[in-house]
């Protein structure tokens, strides 16, 4: 192994054959990794490898079940994350945890375990934003913040404890790629410091990029450990998965048909407090065509998304069209009877109620669209769970799904399955349009891959097809027109090969700009 | 050392059926033990409380009187609670329909015709719905708690009964007893059987309506919007189903059958109106509901094991000359045990023992 020449009495953090149960399941299984002074050390792998637990094991909030830990040579037992911090080690979580009422530096003072007058806290977060350039009002409402800028209160909560290691859960699944180069501009100063980073992505092409070492995870064991840039992505991905990723054959662009969804000057208030009004929203879809929405979360997609399904239908008919009909004051129900599918970004109590079979599920999204062979007794409406049971065994073999028996429970299927479920649950129908919100959020790459591929067959056949996304590889991957969501506004459409990465990049932070700057003035 | 709870990845089929077992063993248990406390030999207690009644013909048939109002108000609640709708007021929609059935006989005492237990019936289950809609107006309109509306409504329904029969309902020829008249015959529910005890169809209706909302919910789709509404309201409207109708729905619903059980216990057991009419039946279904696993036919169960707390707080007042307060306190035991029992459905329990620290702590 290429861990020997870093002998664990010399690095920061030893791990050794760490082990967590779950009942009988092991999440982490006999993990061993070494994370030197001064070094960025990636850990890879797809969700559900066991990265979050084992970091959940370093920064104290699960006991591991067997194994030991070692912090600069010393075997330590990390009981909390009080232990932790105390010990030297900062950790900036995947979810954030910030009362959104509160100031920035309140919710600093918040995570400190000693008491310390609020505006030395603001002075020293302030101080420190700057000299890391992180830029960051102490006295602002987390409220008002965007998610990189409370990214970055999370960051300098754990740096104000000035620590030694400092682990990072998928830094920037919620960042514009301008904002990760700023984030990666930060973990270098903290590197050059002699400072170590325990950097947990699935992104390759990021890790390859910052990282010094990486360690793979597979099903909770370590299955390679290796200098990223020595690698090629398709190797790495190897090690993630296990196999080989199909890689998506790109759609070509010939035929185009007529326009199959169309949404004219939609406007919505928002919903509740938190949510994101969308402003003189307009787009078309002609089949064939895959058009992709790019954007950061939280900027209005999920509502664009509700908007287009009808599940909150909108005021005025004419907004929305569906193959020619104007549906925007009707519901769900009525645009799935015009051939349209939808596929929501929420798996479990959205698309799919967790404790219920895949064959409920099934019936969740098709009870009126397939009713002559769903339902029977007239009025009584009986549900014919043989048809049901069979249309659900052919999606679950055309869409490869993995389960343990014939009729799991849906909160039972790994992410990557369910959403494979879900997705074959509509194509089964062969919409004429379909709508999906994050198709591969939380997926393994061999499922993503699979659902993508399925999306550009779709269209390729002749239907109408958005998807709303944040991860640009995908949209790369899938698009044949691609328009970008910010502060609930949607761009014009480009056509997929006219925008580089920065112009979306730019796209997205787009009407964050001014703000931003003008952050950034008030904090020096 | 602490205890955990761990979750498991499904739901245990065994604990399932087990755990309402538990809780009755540990209900019993815990009875014996208060028995023992109260000076009384807790076997002899136990048995005057839980088998006596079960040894003799007529007992058996008082069963079926006190288990039908239960089963029958307990499978509507079941409707409400698995569509997540807490309707905790079916005491006072029990108590409006017996109201509203006992307008024929009482106010139009001149009108004899076959007609009039029907339409009795159909009056009482309308007047349930319609006392049930006001919580569930509220709660599909202002988003109010639904919890609070329908139980405020309980003590509304009760004092406007209590105003009734002591004002315009009095019985005239009633010594000043607030008692409504009598009902004459025709406005009776007769017994099942009339040699051997005084069960009434109330019963049947009980057994028949936990039949139909069974093959309801397992079969049809109503049944399974009911249960997608109820485990996730986003999925629901996913689905196309809508939340407001299933409040309305399953409030009128549980009402209705709430209402037929208040009518039918005037009309079938008491035979005219008076101030108190149930012995808290409405809440005790809620118990019932949840013992019975929200399912029909383990409603139509522990709607039996419910009915015979009451006989036992009867018969144990009887023998044992303890207060009839201990059946009250033997239906808490069991719903505290059986919700406490239900995590064991859900969850494993882990007895860590924990290790000693080293190094920082």
């Amino acid at each position: 192994m290429s861990l020997s020449d870093v002998p664990g009495s010399g690095a920061l953090l030893s791990v050794q054959q760490l082990t967590k149960l779950f009942g009988s399941f092991a999440a982490c299984n006999h993990i061993d990794l070494d994370i030197a002074h001064g070094e960025i050390h990636a850990l890879l792998g797809e969700n559900g490898a066991g990265k979050s637990t084992l970091v959940k094991m370093l920064f104290g909030v699960l006991e591991p079940t067997e194994g030991h830990i070692l912090w600069e040579g010393q075997p330590v037992s990390i009981g909390s994350p009080g232990d932790a911090r105390k010990l030297g080690i900062g950790m900036v979580f995947q979810h954030f945890s910030l009362f959104e009422a509160l100031t920035v530096a309140e919710n600093i003072a918040l995570s400190l375990d000693d008491s310390i007058p609020i505006g030395r806290i603001a002075e020293e977060a302030r101080a420190l934003s700057r000299a890391y350039g992180l830029p960051l009002d102490p006295h602002a409402h987390v409220a008002d913040l965007s998610v990189g800028e409370r990214q970055r209160i999370e960051i300098v909560r754990a740096l104000l404890q000035n620590p030694k290691l400092i682990i990072l859960d998928e830094p920037t699944s919620v960042l514009t790629p301008q904002e990760a180069d700023k984030l990666f501009e930060t973990l270098f100063k903290l590197k050059a410091e002699g400072k170590s980073v325990l950097y947990i992505s699935h992104r390759l092409e990021e890790v390859q990029r910052i990282c010094d070492r990486a360690t793979v995870l597979r099903n909770g064991s370590v299955t390679g450990a290796c200098d990223p840039r020595q690698e090629t992505p398709a190797s790495l991905a190897r090690m993630m998965v296990g196999s080989d990723v199909a890689t998506v054959t790109h759609p070509d662009r010939g035929n185009k048909g007529d326009v199959q969804l169309s949404v004219s000057n939609l406007s919505v208030s928002a919903r509740t407090p938190f949510a994101m009004p969308l402003k003189d929203v307009s787009l078309t879809v002609r089949s064939g065509e895959i058009l992709a929405i790019a954007g950061v979360a939280g900027n209005g997609q999920g509502e664009l998304f509700d908007a287009l399904s009808g599940e909150y239908p909108v005021s005025s008919p004419d907004a929305i069209t569906i193959r020619k009909k104007a549906v925007g004051t009707q519901g769900i129900t009525a645009r799935r009877l015009l051939g349209a599918g939808f596929v929501p970004e929420e798996r479990h109590g959205h698309a799919a109620v967790s404790a219920m079979k895949l064959s409920d599920n099934l019936v969740l999204a098709r009870s009126q669209s397939d009713r002559r062979a769903f339902l029977g007794g007239s009025f009584l409406k009986v549900i014919r769970r043989g048809a049901v049971k069979t249309a659900t065994k052919r999606i679950a073999d055309a869409m490869d799904v993995r389960k343990s028996g014939e009729d799991p429970a849906a909160g039972s299927l790994s992410g990557g399955n369910l959403q494979k479920f879900i997705v074959g649950r509509e194509l089964d129908r062969q919409p004429a349009v379909l709508v999906v919100n994050q198709p591969t959020w939380g997926v393994d790459a061999g499922a993503a891959s699979r659902i993508r591929q399925a999306l550009v067959d779709l269209a390729r056949n002749g239907s109408a097809v958005v998807v709303i996304s944040q991860d640009l590889d995908e949209i790369f991957e899938v698009a044949t027109e691609i328009a970008v969501i910010s502060e609930g506004r949607l761009s014009q459409p480009f056509p997929a090969g006219e925008l580089s990465r920065e112009k979306i990049g730019l796209l997205m932070g787009g009407l964050h700009e001014g703000k931003t700057a003008s952050e950034t003035a008030n904090a020096h | 050392m602490r205890i955990e709870l761990e979750k498991r990845p499904q739901a245990s089929k065994l604990y399932g059926f087990v755990s309402p077992l538990l809780a009755l063993a540990l209900t019993l248990i815990a009875g014996a033990i208060m028995f023992a406390i109260l000076g009384k030999n807790p076997v002899e207690a136990l048995d005057a409380f839980f088998l006596e009644p079960l040894l003799e013909v007529w007992s058996l048939h008082e069963l079926a009187v006190k288990a039908a109002p239960l089963i029958m108000i307990g499978v509507g609640l079941a409707v409400c609670y698995r569509s997540n709708n807490w309707n905790i007021g079916a005491e006072g929609q029990f108590t409006i329909g017996a109201i509203t059935g006992s307008i024929l006989p009482i106010v139009f005492t001149e009108w004899h015709s076959p007609a009039v237990l029907p339409l009795m019936l159909v009056m009482g289950a309308i007047g349930g719905a319609l006392f049930a809609a006001i919580p569930a107006l509220l709660k599909a309109h202002f988003n109010t708690n639904e919890i609070l509306t329908s139980l405020m409504l309980v003590y509304i329904a009760q004092l406007f009964l209590d105003w009734l029969i002591r004002g315009a309902w009095r019985n005239p020829q009633g010594f000043n007893f607030p008692e409504s008249v009598p009902f004459p015959p025709e406005a009776t529910l007769p017994a099942i059987w009339e040699e051997s005890g005084r069960a009434h169809w109330a019963f049947v209706f009980a057994i028949v309506a936990a039949l139909l909302v069974w093959f309801m919910l397992k079969y049809t789709l109503r049944g399974f919007e009911i249960v997608v509404l109820g485990q996730s309201e986003r999925a629901g409207r996913f689905a196309g189903f809508s939340s407001k109708k299933m409040i309305w729905f399953s409030f009128l619903f549980s009402g209705a059958l709430a209402g037929l059980a208040g009518i039918s216990e005037v009309s079938g057991s008491i035979g005219h109106l008076q101030p108190a009419i149930s012995p808290g039946y409405g809440f005790t279904a809620i118990i019932v509901a949840f013992l019975g696993r929200l399912n029909p036919l383990g409603i139509i169960a522990s709607g039996l094991v419910l009915a015979l707390t009451y006989l036992g707080g009867e018969a144990a007042q009887l023998s044992l000359g303890v207060s009839d307060k201990v059946t009250r306190v033997f239906q808490g035991l069991l719903l505290f045990f059986v919700l406490s029992c239900d995590t064991l459905i859900y969850y494993k329990i882990r007895i860590v023992w924990l290790r000693v620290r080293g190094g920082v702590a």
